[in-house]
């Protein structure tokens, strides 16, 4: 089947503010993200990938390459749309993207965006609501809840619009633990009811939970594949600044102690039942 | 403590008054403002303070919560009051040196207090019983046929409905900004005024930026979920007029027309009547 996502060759430059030079932020990325997948894109602070995440739901136009979701190009106009609405997004300040004063208001959003039917737009906030464990809120106003939840009812922005994808740029980033969980659960979840996941992210312990990992380095694509073997090129991946998650870490070092591990150990649940074993 | 901040002054309830239209509350609060333009003498106003004595009434919010707003205007009132007192030409009743209290005067200035007092609590009865959304919304509504005169009526109602959403926000910004600018030594309380308002920029010129910042940031999301402005968008709540609003509409129309006969065609009527008599 055809990928969603169709990233080919990407090249982004923006104007620098200091010297009016450029800067090249994504330097020939290509990727495809398969419908269904979940995908995890890391990368430390100026690597490109919230940049990429903006290519895809043409926010911003490529200066070179070609982005395609749906086998529409993101460079077609008249699938603006049409794009956006199967591509949706949600950005990293829980506070700057909710439009109403009321939470299922800012639900309707996108729906009412969309010209869907009254009754049809109702049915959707409700599911959506639900689905992210909000609906008792419905009625609230967006700066009385916590972060987590301010995120949650971002995310039920997208999903009433029915996206095929959504893209998650650091969605976790401004949150405490508890909501970082909280809208990790929430991403699981619609993974499993069949949604395109991708996410961008610098919590190595979020990425280790998609099945495909993409790690980005100075607008370069560095390494992709699963977790287990994109976590098993420890040396490059911290020669990147970027740290691996505590698990690999742990399970690393004490390999080294002598400990008979075997390969592929990326979460804690996993450390711990090959310990038992030993 | 900013966080409990509450928008307007909309006092929650589930009256009569609460659950109409915004749009024939609106409509309705138009029509009471210019009643009390027309209305020429004392029976007039009595009437029309029976009829709004009524609607708080009805609408079950505290009269204390009504008086709040005179506040205020207070001395605006006062001040009509005492011109319009000295200043009206007509039948001496007290003099003291060039100050003349004339029975024009002190009529004509109890009736200008009242319409202004009427005209605060009658427009305060709008905004104490309809949630700042739904005035939002409504106004949208009733401004929606001048649309094809250039009136921007979905993007003035966006912009209020976003209004709405970022005070509290920019409120928690300017707390912050406060508390980081205290920290390090900023003193926004003492000196005098002119003091206090040049310790001030030093605080609006981050919230300035940060407001653009939040403006950007809103902007791409809203694009983001296909936000097109108002063509061919469609609202989930639908507003339908039903028959409280027919009725609310239906005294709306009886209460302008008595005004209408009482101030104008009665006198014309009235010496006929007593002819007749």
């Amino acid at each position: 089947m055809e990928p969603i996502i169709k990233i080919e060759d990407l090249v982004f430059d923006y104007q620098s503010d200091e010297d009016g030079g450029t800067v090249t932020a994504v330097d020939h990325v290509s990727l495809d993200v398969e419908r269904g997948s979940f995908t995890a894109v890391i990368g430390r602070n100026g690597s490109g990938k919230s940049t990429l995440a903006k290519n895809v739901n043409a926010l911003l136009l490529p200066s070179g390459g070609a982005v395609y979701v749906n086998g529409y190009s993101t460079a077609d106009e008249d699938k603006l749309w049409e794009i956006r609405r199967t591509a949706g997004m949600v950005f990293q300040n829980p506070d700057n993207q909710l439009v109403s004063s009321i939470v299922e208001d800012d639900v309707a959003f996108g729906p009412e965006n969309l010209g869907v039917e009254p009754a049809e737009i109702r049915l959707r906030v409700d599911e959506a609501l639900r689905a992210v464990n909000m609906y008792q809120y419905r009625k609230k106003a967006p700066h009385l809840l916590s972060g987590g939840q301010k995120q949650r009812v971002a995310i039920a922005g997208v999903a009433a619009m029915r996206p095929e994808c959504i893209i998650l740029d650091e969605p976790t980033a401004m949150l405490d633990p508890l909501g970082r969980k909280e809208v990790m659960d929430i991403i699981r979840k619609l993974h499993a009811e069949g949604i395109t996941i991708l996410l961008i992210t610098h919590f190595m312990e979020e990425a280790a939970q998609a099945d495909r990992v993409v790690i980005m380095d100075r607008g370069r694509l560095a390494l992709s594949g699963t977790p287990e073997e994109v976590f098993s090129h420890r040396e490059e991946i911290r020669d990147m600044s970027l740290d691996v998650p505590f698990a690999v870490e742990l399970a690393d070092r004490l390999r080294k102690k002598g400990a008979a591990l075997p390969e592929g150990i990326i979460c804690e649940e996993g450390l711990v039942n090959c310990l038992c074993r030993l | 403590m900013l966080r409990d901040i509450t928008l307007g002054q909309y006092y929650p309830g589930e009256s009569w008054i609460h659950r109409l239209d915004p749009r024939v509350k609106i409509l309705g609060t138009f029509v009471y403002l210019i009643s009390l333009f027309l209305v020429k003498d004392f029976w007039g106003f009595l009437f029309s303070v029976i009829c709004l004595g009524v609607c708080i009434k009805v609408s079950r919010v505290p009269l204390k919560f009504m008086l709040r707003g005179l506040k205020p205007i207070f001395f605006i009132i006062l001040f009509t009051f005492v011109i319009n007192m000295f200043m009206t030409r007509g039948t001496t009743l007290w003099e003291l040196g060039f100050l003349k209290i004339t029975r024009e005067g002190l009529y004509n200035a109890f009736f200008m207090a009242a319409r202004l007092i009427l005209l605060i609590i009658g427009s305060s009865l709008l905004t104490l019983t309809t949630k700042p959304i739904s005035l939002t919304d409504g106004v949208e509504k009733l401004l929606s046929p001048l649309r094809r005169f250039g009136v921007p009526a979905h993007e003035l109602a966006m912009m209020m409905t976003i209004a709405l959403r970022f005070i509290p926000t920019l409120l928690e910004e300017t707390d912050k900004i406060m508390k980081a600018q205290m920290a390090r030594g900023a003193d926004f309380e003492s000196g005098n005024l002119f003091h206090r308002a040049k310790s001030l920029i030093p605080l609006l010129v981050p919230l300035f930026i940060s407001a653009f910042r939040i403006a950007t940031d809103l902007a791409m999301a809203m694009e983001a979920r296909c936000y097109r402005g108002g063509d061919q968008r469609t609202r989930m709540h639908g507003m339908r007029l039903g028959g409280r609003d027919a009725a609310a509409g239906t005294l709306l129309t009886l209460y302008l027309a008595a005004i209408v006969f009482q101030a104008y065609a009665w006198p014309l009527i009235a010496p006929v009547v007593r002819q007749a008599v």
